[in-house]
C-alpha cells in the first residue's frame, strides 16, 4: 500500500504506509465510534502478510560491553518489524501530544510532579520510615532488600514458609531487574505472568522492549507462532482477538489455582502506606485480589507523600504513556483482605548509591510512563530489546550504568542529542542532558573505545551553546528532521543508515513555550 | 546491620544537597462543561466503557437482556437479586463462574469516566474482575468534577482496598488492536440509578 492509497484523512502523521491496515478490528463504542483508549493505536497498523523472522535482541557476554548498534542492525534489516513498531510507537507519542494539549495546566502539572518527586527524594528516609509505619499499622509485613538477590531470597522465603509453589504476578519492572522469574523458577516455584505483552514475552523467552508495551517489537504472526508452540493455538490463525482470548483462557486456571498473587508498584503513598498499581488489563487486581497471600514489590524511590500527590501524578502518568486520560484501572492496596497475608518489599537494588550521584540523581523521578521512549528516533528504529538491558530508550541509557558502567558504557551514544526525551518526560527529566553527562563520565574513566570520542565533541560543540542548539532543533517545522548531521549520516551510526526521518512536531516544546505561555505572562 | 538500617543510611549518607520543598498544590479547574453527568458518559464511552438510563417501571428495563441470558448473577445492590449471595462467598475463587456482577459506585469522576469500589461496595474483590460483565449504579448526584477532587476523598485513607475503574479490561498489547477482556471483565456498563432515599 502506498499513502496514496489511503484516504486523506488516514494520509495524516503516516511515516510508513506499507503497516496501514484497511481492515479495523478495535473495540468500537456504545455510539459506534472507533475506539483508542488503553494502548490501542488510533489506526489500524499491521504488518503485510509477509513472514519476516523477529530480530532478536543484542547479544549479552557477561560483562562486556552491549553492541547496541549491530542488535540495531538487525533490526533495521527486518523491515516489516521495523516500519511496524516506528509507526506504532509513533502514533502513541503523538496520542500523548493530543492528550497533553487538551490540559491548560500541563506544564504547571509537570513542574508540580518534579517538584514532589525532588522533595521526596531527598528526604528518602523519612518517608520511607513512615510508609513504613503506616503499612505496618495496616496490618502489612513490611521488608527491606538491599538488592535483586536480597528481594528474591525474602520473597522465595516468604513463599516457602506458607508452601506456596504457583504465584502469579502483573508486570513489574523492579522484578525483571532482580531477574526475578529465573531466579524463582530455578528453586521451583511457577511464574506466571498475567498481562499479556509481557506473558508473551515469558512464554518467548525473552525480556520485555518496552516498560509500557512488552511485545511492541512483535508482531501478530510472530504472537501466533509462540503460542502455537507453547498454548497450542492453530500457526495459521493470527486474528488478534483469537490470540488475546486464548491467552485470557489458557491464564485463568493459573490464576484460579495460584497460592500467591505478585504485583509491582507506581506509587507507594507515605501517610497511608497504600501501593498503587496502574493497568489496563485488570490483572494486577486478580493477582491481589483472588490469591490467599499477596506480595507487592516496591521500588523505594516510588514514595510520594499524600494522596492528594496522586491528584497531580494519575492526571500525568497514563497520557504520557498511552494518550489515555486514565489507565483502565487505578488500584490501590492499602490492607489485607480478611484472612489473608499482605506482605511489601521495599527494594533499592542501587538507588540509594544513585541518589549520591550528583549529575543522575534526578533519573530516580522517572515515573515508567515511556514516553521518552516512544518519542526517541533510535529506539524506535532498534527496538527496545538491542539495547540488552532491563531499560531501554532515553531512560535506559541514563539509568543502565548505575547498575553496571561496564556493561552499558555504549548505551549513552545510542542518542541523537535531539532532547524531545526530555521535553516529553512528565517528570521533567533533564535526559539528554544526562545522556551527555554519560558520555563524558564513560570517556574519562576510558569505557569507550577512540573512534566514539569524535562524536563526543561534535555533540559538546553544540549543546555548549544552549541558544545555538534551540535554533539547531527549533528553527524548521520539524525537529527531529534536523537531527545534527553527525549523528545521522555519521557511519558508525547504525540508526542513521535509513535515513527517512519521521514526521516530527511542528513545533518544539520551548518554542510552544515561548509562543503561549510567555505571551499568556504578559496579559 | 539490618538491610533496613543500611538501606537508611546509605539514603541519609547520600542526601542531594539543596533545598527541595514540597510545592503546595493549587486546585485546578475542573476541565468540564456544565454539564457533568453528560460529560462523565462521553468519557467513560471513550474508554470503552457503556452508559445506561433506568427504566421509569423498571429500572433495569435496559439491561434485562444481558441479564436474562446470563445464568450466574451476582448483585452486591439491594436494587436487584441476584441468584449468588456474596456474602456467603468464602474464597474469592467461587466466584470465577459469575456472568454478571452488579455493583454500586461510591463516586464516579467525570474528567475520565471513572468509578470507584471499595471492599465495602465489591463484598468480594475478586467479583469485579473475574465476572464476565460488570454493571456499575451510580447516583448522578456522586459524579465528582475531577481526579483531583477524587483524591481529596477519604475513602483511600480508610479503605483496605480502593479502586476506579474507568471501562472494561483492555488490552492492545498485540499490534495496537484494541480487545476488551483481556484478563477482567469484557464490559462494564453504567446505570445512572440514583441512590434509594433513607
Amino acid at each position: 500500500m502506498s499513502v496514496e492509497d489511503l484516504n486523506p484523512r488516514e494520509r495524516e502523521g503516516v511515516i510508513h504506509p506499507e503497516v496501514r491496515a484497511r481492515d479495523d478490528e478495535s473495540a468500537r463504542s456504545q455510539d459506534g465510534g472507533r475506539l483508542q483508549h488503553a494502548e490501542a493505536a488510533s489506526k489500524p497498523i499491521r504488518a503485510p502478510q509477509i513472514r519476516e523472522a523477529q530480530p532478536r535482541g543484542a547479544k549479552i557476554r557477561g560483562d562486556r560491553p552491549i553492541d547496541q548498534a549491530e542488535a540495531a542492525e538487525r533490526f533495521l534489516a527486518a523491515p516489516l518489524h521495523q516500519a511496524a513498531h516506528d509507526e506504532r510507537l509513533w502514533d502513541l507519542r503523538k496520542k500523548r501530544d493530543v492528550s497533553a494539549h487538551g490540559i491548560p495546566e500541563w506544564e504547571e502539572l509537570r513542574e508540580l510532579a518534579s517538584q514532589i518527586k525532588t522533595h521526596t527524594l531527598s528526604h528518602l528516609d523519612r518517608y520511607l520510615e513512615q510508609f513504613e509505619a503506616a503499612a505496618t499499622a495496616n496490618g502489612v509485613q513490611v521488608h527491606w532488600a538491599r538488592d535483586g538477590a536480597d528481594h528474591n531470597r525474602i520473597v522465595l522465603e516468604i513463599l516457602r514458609n506458607r508452601g506456596a509453589k504457583t504465584l502469579v504476578k502483573s508486570k513489574s519492572m523492579l522484578t525483571e531487574e532482580c531477574g526475578f522469574r529465573h531466579h524463582m523458577a530455578a528453586n521451583g516455584i511457577e511464574i506466571i505472568e498475567t498481562d499479556l505483552g509481557e506473558r508473551i514475552q515469558q512464554l518467548d523467552n525473552e525480556e520485555p522492549s518496552h516498560i509500557v508495551a512488552p511485545a511492541v517489537h512483535k508482531t501478530r504472526m510472530d504472537v501466533a507462532e509462540v503460542f502455537a508452540k507453547t498454548l497450542g493455538t492453530d500457526p495459521d490463525n493470527d486474528d488478534a482477538h483469537y490470540l488475546a482470548e486464548s491467552q485470557r483462557e489458557t491464564t485463568r486456571p493459573y490464576i484460579l489455582k495460584a497460592d500467591a498473587g505478585m504485583t509491582g508498584c507506581n506509587f507507594a503513598i507515605a501517610e497511608t502506606g497504600t501501593v498503587v498499581t496502574c493497568t489496563n488489563e485488570g490483572n494486577a487486581d486478580l493477582s491481589g485480589n483472588v490469591p490467599p497471600l499477596q506480595i507487592h514489590s516496591i521500588g523505594i524511590e516510588k514514595i510520594i507523600p499524600k494522596v492528594e500527590h496522586l491528584g497531580v501524578f494519575i492526571r500525568l502518568l497514563s497520557r504520557s504513556a498511552l494518550g489515555s486520560p486514565i489507565t483502565q484501572y487505578t488500584s490501590h492496596f492499602r490492607a489485607p483482605r480478611a484472612g489473608t497475608e499482605m506482605h511489601m518489599v521495599l527494594v533499592d537494588n542501587g538507588r540509594s548509591a544513585r541518589l549520591g550521584m550528583e549529575e543522575f540523581w534526578t533519573s530516580l523521578k522517572c515515573i515508567r510512563c515511556g514516553a521518552c521512549m516512544n518519542t526517541c528516533p533510535v529506539y524506535r528504529r532498534s527496538g527496545g530489546l538491542s539495547y540488552g538491558a532491563t531499560y531501554s530508550g532515553p531512560i535506559g541509557l541514563i539509568i543502565d550504568p548505575t547498575f553496571n558502567k561496564r556493561k552499558y558504557s555504549t548505551l549513552p551514544f545510542s542518542s541523537t542529542m535531539n532532547g524531545s526525551c526530555t521535553n516529553v518526560c512528565p517528570v521533567k527529566i533533564n535526559i539528554h542532558e544526562q545522556i551527555f553527562a554519560w558520555r563524558k563520565v564513560l570517556v574519562e574513566e576510558h569505557h569507550i573505545p577512540a573512534l566514539k570520542q569524535g562524536m563526543m565533541k561534535a555533540a559538546g560543540a553544540v549543546l555548549s551553546r544552549p541558544a545555538a542548539y534551540r535554533a539547531a532543533i527549533g528553527a524548521a517545522d520539524s525537529a527531529l528532521k534536523v537531527l545534527p548531521r553527525f549523528a545521522v549520516y555519521n557511519p558508525l551510526n547504525t540508526w542513521g543508515k535509513k535515513r527517512e526521518m519521521p514526521e516530527a512536531p511542528r513545533q518544539t516544546f520551548h518554542a510552544w513555550y515561548k509562543q503561549n505561555r510567555m505571551k499568556d505572562a504578559g496579559r | 546491620m539490618t538491610a533496613r538500617e543500611a538501606i537508611l543510611g546509605d539514603i541519609r549518607a547520600n542526601r542531594p544537597a539543596g533545598e527541595f520543598p514540597l510545592p503546595q498544590v493549587p486546585l485546578f479547574p475542573p476541565l468540564i462543561g456544565d454539564d457533568p453527568v453528560a460529560e462523565f458518559g462521553d468519557r467513560l464511552k471513550r474508554m470503552g466503557g457503556r452508559v445506561a438510563e433506568p427504566g421509569t417501571d423498571d429500572a433495569f428495563a435496559d439491561l434485562r437482556e444481558r441479564l436474562g441470558s446470563a445464568k450466574v448473577i451476582a448483585s452486591a445492590v439491594p436494587e436487584l437479586t441476584g441468584n449468588r449471595d456474596l456474602r456467603a462467598v468464602r474464597d474469592p475463587q467461587e466466584v470465577e463462574d459469575v456472568d454478571v456482577a452488579v455493583v454500586r459506585a461510591v463516586f464516579g469522576i467525570a474528567e475520565t469516566g471513572s468509578v470507584l469500589f471499595t471492599e465495602g461496595e465489591l463484598i468480594v474483590n475478586a467479583v469485579a474482575y473475574l465476572a464476565q460483565h460488570l454493571i456499575v449504579l451510580l447516583d448522578p448526584a456522586d459524579i465528582l468534577p475531577n481526579v483531583q477532587a477524587a483524591y481529596l476523598r477519604p475513602e483511600f485513607g480508610r479503605s483496605a482496598y480502593a479502586v476506579l475503574h474507568t471501562g472494561p479490561s483492555a488490552t492492545a498489547d498485540i499490534e495496537g488492536v484494541l480487545i476488551h477482556g483481556a484478563q477482567g471483565v469484557r464490559s462494564l456498563t453504567v446505570l445512572l440509578l440514583p441512590r434509594r432515599a433513607g
